[in-house]
């Protein structure tokens, strides 16, 4: 999906940095809208995704994983942060299973910066739009990120 | 005095026991994930791939792949617990275990990862650790490292709601 021609450049860096990231494509992830802080990105129910296979409902670790990278997202489109993030925590509550054939839809907002950190929240539905499937809360890096990727053990 | 079991065929029930369990979960299998048990003990295996991939340009794991991973672990332990219960006390028998007769799994309730460092592309290990477990709830922690069992890379608790054991 390319965004439009009315998108700001932040949202559009962070739109091709969201779609190039190999693991979210692999679970078939879409994002839907970006931009200020808020992203909304999808994705389709898939039986290789399923936690178990009496129910077809899918497991909590890909929900988590379309949590992580909506929330990643809205970090990266906020006004004040740096281009790449990366989590430092984050806490998924699971209210109800998915329902097995719906598109899960996640939405995250980055409800504040500080120099060094960002604060997400995110909530998660299917095709019921009352009951959330799932709501996370996450702190992420949200400085020039240099003191993490240069470390010595990530490049050792 | 009764002669105990060989050694064989205790380890053999196990396996076949630990075997059925994981491969009821498709997603375990699509992220590559492996057990390996000593004893009633389990360490997790992820394989690195490219489909792990969260950063491309350091390259490092997902997040949301090391939150599954780490959750994937915590879920198998307590299932592997009660099943364990189940199999040592002769109540089931795993040759005649099918994806209808297994115990169901305990449904999360809520996760929280810590990530400490990026995880590299390489393999990574978790274990965890049941801090309790009721009828009704389950407490579990757990970690994850690769190259070095001391330097952790992300580490998780986890709140889980235990399978009614009538069901």
């Amino acid at each position: 999906m390319s965004g439009d021609d009315s998108e700001d450049p932040k949202a559009r860096i962070a739109r091709q940095f969201i779609e190039a990231i190999p693991h979210s494509r692999e679970l078939g992830m879409r994002l839907e809208e970006i931009g200020g802080g808020f992203a909304v990105i999808s994705m389709p129910w898939d039986e290789r995704l399923v936690g178990d296979p009496r129910t077809g409902v899918i497991h909590g670790g890909a929900v988590s994983a379309l949590m992580d990278t909506c929330c990643g997202a809205a970090v990266i489109s906020a006004e004040k942060t740096p281009r790449v993030t990366a989590t430092l925590d984050l806490r998924i509550d699971y209210m109800r299973p998915a329902t097995p054939g719906q598109r899960i839809v996640a939405r995250a907002t980055c409800y504040h910066v500080t120099r060094s950190v960002a604060f997400v929240r995110a909530t998660a539905h299917d095709d019921d739009t009352d009951t959330p499937v799932a709501t996370a809360a996450g702190a992420f890096t949200a400085s020039s990120g240099e003191e993490r990727t240069r470390s010595s053990e990530a490049v050792s | 005095m009764k002669r105990p079991e060989p050694v064989q065929v205790i380890k053999q029930r196990r396996d076949t026991a630990l075997g059925k369990l994981v491969a009821g979960v498709p997603y375990i299998a699509w992220l590559g994930i492996g057990f390996e048990r000593k004893g009633d003990e389990l360490t997790a295996t992820l394989p690195f791939s490219d489909k792990l991939i969260g950063n491309p340009m350091l390259p490092a794991i997902h997040g949301g792949v090391t939150a599954a991973f780490l959750e994937a672990t915590a879920t198998m332990e307590l299932a592997w617990q009660l099943l364990w219960a189940e199999v040592e006390s002769k109540r089931i028998n795993p040759d005649e275990m099918t994806p209808e007769t297994m115990p169901r799994l305990p449904k999360t309730i809520d996760f929280t990862v810590d990530y400490l460092r990026p995880g590299l592309p390489r393999d990574a290990y978790a274990r965890a650790r049941v801090v309790r477990s009721g009828r009704r709830y389950a407490s579990v922690q757990v970690e994850t490292w690769q190259d070095n069992r001391g330097k952790l890379f992300a580490a998780a608790t986890g709140h889980f709601l235990m399978p009614a054991r009538d069901e």
